[in-house]
């Protein structure tokens, strides 16, 4: 089997795996970090969300070997602390419920406030309608991503 | 043989919980299972005597306190609200509180399925007794090591102060003498008035795991020398496992092992062929290129228009009977004005953001599992009966819940994983694909209402009906009996009509059909409440009354007209216009009553939007408002979902949907506006998590209705196509 080394969260792991096995499962299974979650397997729920170099990415639909030279940040590697504006935010508005698929909200929340650092309601529909919320969070998300933009630009 | 963690002695409880000696550790006991009232008692006293403990809260030498909660923590803040309330009557900071998931026990904490909304409304009194009886018996040790009389002392901040000298003993100084203490008899509880934190909306303590990553549900976690599986399912709900093919599966790398399994569901063994292999993408693979045969005859190959057609066909059936009063046709027939109505609600899958997984690790007489878990108890007695192993050695731990809403309360996926563990003689983590969860079930029973009323010449109800045709959940065993009638065909319905309707009669007639069907958030009260108050409006628009108002009429109950009053006030209801797209629905189940406006509009493509959702929400005696807004919150999302967005279909006897490219969620930019009001009063406590969900479909419906004067009866429906 080949040998793939990756970036994840500035730490280099070397992973023996089949060239097609998806991201998800090597972060998952070989590298131990389980944060990031498998929702469906297809790229439509978002939570396995995880970034390339800062863009959010679905890794259930991304082979290992397309993600070597990626600098790859999961959830565990926004902050050590959870002291990423994001991260507070959404501890202020209380968003998580079952909690299942905030790591793939946060990441993707946190990436959407690096292009649009004062989101308009529009810009939050256009990249988190991407994601699913069974819990049903939605408008504390929307609120969270606010208070997160505000966070960012006081700190 | 090793011994079990299920006797919560001191000495286990300590080492569950990872605390130091030493430590106060109280709870309660009941001398027979079942009992109204358990005892107070301590560790410290129960372990000489062998009593078993019914363990909820204990401190130890550094303060720490650690609580055991009996309950699954699915995202509707069970993980926050029982610390919560013995937090007040310990008088601890909640930053001094962790919590322990307790393994399923029935016989020492009662009920533990995470159903029905009744954390809170089923464990309060003794969580608030047993938290002031540890508070009282630090009070008491501190007296005893400063001499004082204990009317001198009170505790604040995890801490025993003499009132007149100032003297201050911290909790975990006292826990070593407090533990040699007889627990008090009769406790004085605080009153509502005094509470610091019990009512207040503080953040939830589960909420930095979740958004760090840390947080551990079943999927996450691992044991040494796990392998993992899945399983190629029948397509077909009742299909049978002819032969397979293994040969290509096999040349997999990493592929351990194939081999048949069965779930039993209701009554029937639901079969399929389990793929293990040493991660979960092997498995998966070594699944796609499995061939299976199945024997699919004996059961009937359903199409929802199969399905839907009997139902409807049902209605002109007798019913059974669930609940009625005086002669509903004699005054129907006599009614000056009569009003007829059909509504179809569809079938739904739970679809939890975590797919059904689980971890079984069975060895000789003994087995353990992990995994995002509902019903603990539930699943360690049916573990016990299927595998042959007493009930002490079937140890069921809960770990976070990717949601539940009712899937993950049922017993045929540990019992999956065990019957592969105990083949491949290792522990195994089983994980249903999306596909898997999505399209095998249980499912929400789809269900379809004949409701008719009579008025007499007043313009008053005479007479009432509802015929429900649906599956009964209750009725899925071959050896079922067919004659028994639903006795939730009332759920959802405002109690005080019954006072008022002189004749009614509400009752099933029960459908079968292969599809295995099962509680889904707010179970009956999800489709009758659509049915109920979509009905009540159309009765109120054929009199031509405001809809509060003509509820009010048949609502004799100051609860009842204080929740209208209420939303009448949140949703300036009597300052909107006439036909401005307005609706609400009011209803109530699992101990809580909630109303909701919903505000519509048409937007300048010609759409209906769904501008605003005001909710009240009346569940008595609460603990966390925050928590109840989040529940609402979710309760009108997912109800919107299964109102405009998805339904499960069914095509020659399999499940249509598979992923969410086709079952349609609702997503962020379908959210309206949300304002959530909680109802203050002196009520006994009522449940939370599934109360918001029945109003919001008819609420809706009534609001297009009244901006479009067009009805919707059938849902899920489109709101680009109104």
């Amino acid at each position: 089997m080949p040998s793939y080394n990756l970036q994840i969260n500035g730490i280099s792991h070397t992973v023996d795996a089949d060239p097609q096995m998806p991201l998800l499962w090597v972060i998952r299974d070989l590298v131990g970090l389980t944060g990031t979650k498998y929702g469906c397997g297809i790229a439509q729920c978002g939570c396995c969300t995880v970034h390339f170099n800062g863009n959010p990415v679905r890794s259930c639909s991304i082979p290992v070997s397309s993600a070597v030279n990626q600098k790859i940040t999961t959830i565990e590697g926004l902050s050590p602390d959870n002291s990423h504006p994001v991260q507070r935010a959404w501890i202020a508005e209380q968003v998580p419920q079952c909690g299942y698929c905030q790591s793939g909200q946060i990441m993707a929340a946190a990436a959407l406030l690096k292009t649009k650092p004062n989101p308009t309601d529009e810009d939050i529909n256009l990249l988190m309608e991407r994601y699913i919320c069974r819990c049903g969070t939605y408008p504390r998300i929307r609120a969270a991503i606010k208070t997160a933009a505000k966070l960012a630009s006081t700190t | 043989m090793r011994t079990t963690n299920q006797d919560i002695s001191r000495r286990n409880f300590i080492r569950l919980s990872g605390m130091s000696g030493g430590a106060l550790v109280i709870g309660f006991y009941f001398p027979a299972w079942a009992a109204e009232k358990g005892e107070l008692i301590t560790a410290e006293n129960a372990e000489p005597q062998g009593i078993e403990l019914t363990s909820w809260v204990s401190i130890d030498k550094t303060g720490k306190v650690t609580l055991l909660s009996h309950r699954a923590e699915m995202g509707q803040g069970a993980f926050q609200a029982v610390p919560q309330m013995i937090a007040e009557e310990l008088e601890v900071n909640l930053d001094q509180v962790n919590i322990v998931f307790a393994p399923g026990d029935q016989k020492k904490f009662g009920s533990q399925v995470t159903g029905g909304s009744s954390t809170v409304r089923e464990s309060y009194k003794r969580l608030l007794q047993t938290g002031a009886a540890a508070r009282e018996m630090l009070i008491e040790a501190a007296a005893k090591k400063w001499n004082v009389s204990k009317e001198e002392c009170y505790a604040e901040n995890g801490q025993v102060i003499h009132r007149p000298s100032g003297r201050k003993f911290g909790y975990g100084e006292l826990v070593e003498d407090a533990s040699k203490l007889q627990p008090p008899k009769n406790i004085k509880l605080k009153e509502r008035r005094d509470y610091k934190v019990i009512g207040k909306p503080l953040p939830r303590q589960d909420t930095p795991l979740k958004t760090s990553g840390k947080a551990i549900f079943g999927i996450d976690k691992k044991l040494p020398g796990m392998l993992y599986a899945v399983v190629e399912r029948s397509p077909r709900f009742k299909g049978k496992v002819k032969s397979f093919d293994d040969s290509a599966t096999k040349a997999v790398p990493g592929v351990k092992h194939v081999m048949k399994v069965g779930r039993a569901v209701f009554g029937y063994t639901q079969e399929g062929v389990a793929v293990v292999a040493d991660s979960i993408w092997s498995a998966m693979q070594g699944r796609k290129v499995l061939k299976v045969e199945w024997d699919d005859s004996g059961f009937e190959h359903l199409s929802t228009e199969q399905l839907y057609n009997r139902m409807r066909q049902d209605l002109n059936k007798p019913i059974l009977l669930d609940k009625a009063a005086g002669n509903f046709e004699t005054a129907f027939q006599k009614s000056a004005k009569k009003v007829e109505a059909i509504y179809e609600t569809p079938y739904e899958s739970h679809s939890c953001m975590e797919p059904v997984n689980c971890i079984a690790n069975v060895t000789e007489n003994h087995c353990e599992v992990w995994g995002p878990i509902q019903g603990p108890d539930w699943i360690q007695s049916d573990l016990s009966e299927r595998l042959k192993i007493p009930v002490e050695n079937v140890i069921v731990n809960m770990t976070f819940l990717g949601g539940g809403f009712g899937r993950k309360a049922f017993t045929d996926y540990p019992q999956e994983a065990c019957i592969i563990s105990q083949a491949i003689k290792a522990p195994v983590q089983v994980v249903w694909t999306r596909e898997d969860d999505m399209t095998q079930g249980p499912f929400r029973p789809g269900a379809v209402y004949g409701c008719k009323a009579g008025f007499n010449e007043d313009g008053r109800i005479q007479a009432f009906q509802t015929k429900m045709a649906a599956q009964d959940m209750d009725l899925q065993s071959p050896d079922s009996d067919r004659t028994a009638y639903n006795s939730s065909t009332v759920e959802g319905l405002l109690k005080p009509y019954f006072d008022s309707f002189p004749n009614y009669s509400f009752g099933d007639v029960p459908t079968v059909s292969p599809i295995p069907v099962m509680w889904w958030r707010s179970v009956y009260a999800s489709t009758n409440g659509f049915a109920y108050e979509s009905f009540m409006d159309e009765l109120a628009h054929e009199t031509g009354k405001d809809p509060l108002d003509f509820r009010r009429g048949y609502l004799d109950h100051d609860r009842y007209q204080a929740l209208i009053d209420e939303l009448e006030e949140k949703s300036a209801w009597k300052a909107r216009k006439k036909n401005e797209g307005w609706g609400v629905a009011i209803t109530e189940c699992f101990g809580s009553i909630v109303g909701e406006a919903v505000k519509v509009s048409r937007n300048t493509n010609g759409k209906i939007k769904i501008d605003k959702a005001i909710a009240v929400m009346d569940c008595g005696w609460y603990v966390n408002p925050d928590i109840i807004r989040q529940q609402v919150e979710g309760s009108i999302v997912m109800a919107l979902g299964a109102a405009t967005k998805h339904a499960t279909h069914f095509e020659d006897g399999k499940a249509i949907e598979k992923n969410f490219d086709v079952y349609k969620m609702p997503r962020i930019p379908d959210i309206p506006e949300i304002e959530v009001h909680v109802m203050e009063n002196e009520e006994r406590p009522g449940g939370v998590g599934e109360p918001g969900l029945p109003p919001f479909a008819p609420a809706l419906c009534n609001a297009i209705f009244d901006l479009t004067g067009k009805r919707i009866r059938k849902l899920p429906f489109n709101l680009d196509e109104v």
